[in-house]
């Protein structure tokens, strides 16, 4: 005999798991403490200043105004001279050991072709992949840049003056060629956040209901399993969107980020990404025999999910079977549909593609979850 | 005991037969049969770890029997469980309701659970039939074990069961609660609910209907008290007197004395073979020191079948 999904019984479990969420201090410190720690964490390395970045040079011209330039970003705060280089490969090699975050090549005969009106070439080369700390000095090296030529630049060779145009900085950044802006990270935070709690928290869910003995009152009444496994994720979608809107505001007031889409689809969509990130939550806890296993699953599950879902390192940038593990989290989706709406202002058509990876996710982890829940003590 | 019962309704609540479970290679239940009739309280006696908890478990579906098939209110063991839990009250032996909610929360969980109709009115009525109006927002997890008890009592009848089940219900409960918990109890059975509880007290299983003893998963007796005296075929002579002490060894080591129980100043010294019995004290105790036969009480019943189960299952 089946017995049909029960409102009655669904709202039941709703309304109790509201009442021990208010209770339980812990869990709402960490779900209202944890975005806030993030942003400013994250928030701090936005809006730090980092100076004095090691920076190498390759100076191939003994021309005036190159020795007056390198003297100049010598001076400057932002650049800390340690050596010199004298071939274009030890300066790949430095970048690449991650020994200098700057190299600065002048190549053979840049006075003489500025002087002729010929705009020669600069080159800076950047280690691009913590674009955070590396922005303020790019701006800043082309400060220089300018300030040097308007020195050196007087008398018959005024005319040159036109600015940086008399000469072409070339910043060429290593590592991150999608050049990930500062105001990529605050989206793909929201996304981080809601993938840590959200899972750990739900996690714990049934897990915490065997440890307690709890299961076995529950089980000895008619509830279903559909009945309590939504009716433990329902409450926390509300904690999951209390999360998104701490974020949200802070990102808006705080960090200036751009919202170019609309917000209420962002909001729609996110109903997605938290509801499949609860159901893989719910799973593991009815996977896991007590509440520590549950929270090492969590915890498994959230690591590929910061590292491997463009988060942390370009996605394109990934080897491809990391790319395709990538594909598969909801992380993933979500970071580029909150990107995309709140950065680029796409809307449903463009973000549609990473709408159904996340909602197959969810559906999958709710199916394997009731599958997996054990109606018996056996 | 004399109960009178609508002959439609004498069909058994409770009707298993055989029902076994093994956890890992150990039998816990074994091969047990039990019928329970309307209105009647069934007293599920046993050591720890005999596996009355167990055998419960069954019967209101949160275990799956290895083999052996049953009834539970009409409806199949394995095949309904769902209908079964519906008309059942289960008390878990451990308290197992949350410590986070309130008295009057978890009441009125278990009744939206249940879909008890006029759920405001009947959790208030329990609240108030628990006498704990005044404190129905304390949160469970303060109250002391008696009071815990009392709760879950009150919530596994919200919804009516036609059955319940009772896993030591007054373990740690003090005497004046137990009485009340008991003509409770009685006061139900008599408008028609079925009773099966576990206790390992000696008066709450003489306050039941019918009894049954189990050990190392089997069933050892079964009947009303009287039955078990009956069959258990002990023989107990009272001796009395200053000696009593240095006597209880003596006795206990002979072949052919079941146990020896101290009882204040005196002791219970029983036996299955009569004869045996009193030719042992004969040569013991002489003539000067007296002994009289007393009717076996249950707990020198349980006592021998404890141990005839140690002798023949460990
Ligand atoms: N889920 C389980 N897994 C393994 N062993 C169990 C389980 N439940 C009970 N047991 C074992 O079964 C035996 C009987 O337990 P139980 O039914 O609780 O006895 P009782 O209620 O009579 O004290 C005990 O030895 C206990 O350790
Ligand atoms: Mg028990």
């Amino acid at each position: 005999m089946r017995e049909r999904f029960s409102m009655g019984r669904f709202f039941a479990v709703v309304l109790k798991e509201f009442i021990q969420m208010r209770r339980d201090r812990l869990t709402f410190a960490m779900v209202v403490g944890i975005p806030i720690m993030q942003l400013v964490l994250f928030g701090f390395a936005i809006n730090s200043d980092p100076r004095h970045l090691p920076t190498a040079v390759l100076v191939q011209d003994p021309g005036l105004i190159a020795r007056s330039l390198v003297q100049a970003m010598r001076t400057s705060d932002y650049f800390a001279f340690d050596q010199e280089v004298a071939t274009e490969e030890e300066a790949q090699a430095l970048i690449e050991r991650g020994d200098v975050q700057f190299v600065l090549h002048i190549p053979v005969d840049f006075t003489r072709e500025l002087l002729r009106g010929e705009r020669p070439q600069l080159l800076l080369l950047a280690d691009g992949s913590d674009p955070s700390a590396t922005s303020n000095a790019l701006g800043a090296a082309r400060q220089i840049l300018e300030n040097v030529l308007a020195r050196e630049l007087v008398g018959s060779n005024q005319w040159l003056r036109p600015e940086a145009s008399s000469v072409e900085l070339i910043v060429h950044a290593a590592y991150n060629p999608e050049r990930i802006s500062q105001y990529n990270i605050v989206p793909g935070l929201m996304g981080v956040v809601l993938t840590m709690t959200l899972v750990l928290i739900t996690a714990l869910a049934i897990s915490r209901e065997n440890e307690r003995g709890t299961m076995e009152n529950l089980l000895a009444t008619p509830v279903r399993p559909a009945e309590i496994t939504l009716g433990k994720i329902v409450p926390y979608i509300l904690m999951g969107y209390l999360q998104a809107g701490l974020i949200l505001v802070a990102a808006r007031v705080i960090f200036d980020v751009p919202m170019s889409g609309s917000l209420p689809l962002l909001l729609a969509v996110m109903l997605i990404f938290i509801s499949a990130n609860l159901a893989i939550g719910i799973t593991f806890s009815t996977i896991a025999r007590n509440q520590l296993q549950a929270m090492q699953m969590g915890f498994f599950f959230f690591l590929p999910s910061i590292l491997l879902s463009g988060f942390m390192f370009p996605f394109r940038g990934m080897p491809v079977w990391a790319q395709h593990i990538g594909e598969i989290l909801p992380l993933t989706h979500f970071l580029r549909i909150a990107r995309g709406i709140l950065l680029k202002g796409n809307g449903p058509a463009e973000i549609a593609p990473e709408v159904w990876p996340m909602t197959l996710f969810a559906v999958v982890a709710v199916a394997v979850g009731l599958t997996r829940f054990r109606q018996t003590l056996d | 005991m004399e109960r009178d019962v609508d002959r439609a309704d004498t069909a058994p609540i409770i009707d298993v037969h055989e029902l076994t479970k093994s956890f890992g290679d150990k039998v816990v239940v074994d091969r047990i049969s039990m019928k329970v009739l309307p209105g009647e309280i069934y007293g599920f006696l046993g050591p720890n770890g005999s596996g009355k908890t167990t055998f419960m478990r069954m019967l209101c579906g949160l275990l799956t029997p290895d083999s052996g098939s049953g009834t539970c209110l009409g409806h199949d063991l394995v095949q309904e469980p769902t209908a079964i839990k519906r008309s059942v009250g289960y008390m878990t032996q451990k308290f197992s309701h949350y410590t986070d909610l309130t008295i009057r929360e978890n009441l009125d969980f278990v009744a939206r659970i249940f879909e008890v109709p006029d759920r405001r009115k009947t959790v208030d009525e329990a609240i108030a039939r628990l006498g704990l109006g005044a404190r129905q927002k304390q949160l469970a997890g303060e109250l002391s074990g008696g009071w815990k008890q009392r709760l879950a009592l009150a919530a596994c009848m919200l919804h009516r069961p036609r059955l319940l089940l009772l896993d030591e219900p007054t373990a740690g409960v003090d005497p004046k609660a137990r009485r009340d918990f008991w003509e409770q109890i009685h006061k139900l059975a008599a408008e028609g609910l079925s009773v099966l509880i576990t206790t390992h007290y000696m008066d709450e299983a003489e306050r039941c209907h019918r009894l049954a003893y189990i050990a190392y998963g089997r069933l050892m007796t079964e009947g009303t008290v009287r039955d078990v005296i009956d069959q258990a075929n002990l023989v107990t002579y009272r001796i009395e007197g200053p000696a009593v002490r240095e006597l209880t060894e003596r006795l206990r080591s002979s072949d052919g004395v079941g146990q020896v129980v101290a009882f204040g100043n005196a002791i219970h010294v029983s036996g299955e073979d009569p004869d045996r019995l009193t030719g042992i004290l004969g040569s013991l105790l002489g003539t000067e020191q007296a002994y009289r036969p007393v009717p076996a009480t249950l707990e020198d019943v349980f006592i021998s079948l404890m141990k005839r189960a140690e002798d023949n299952y460990r």
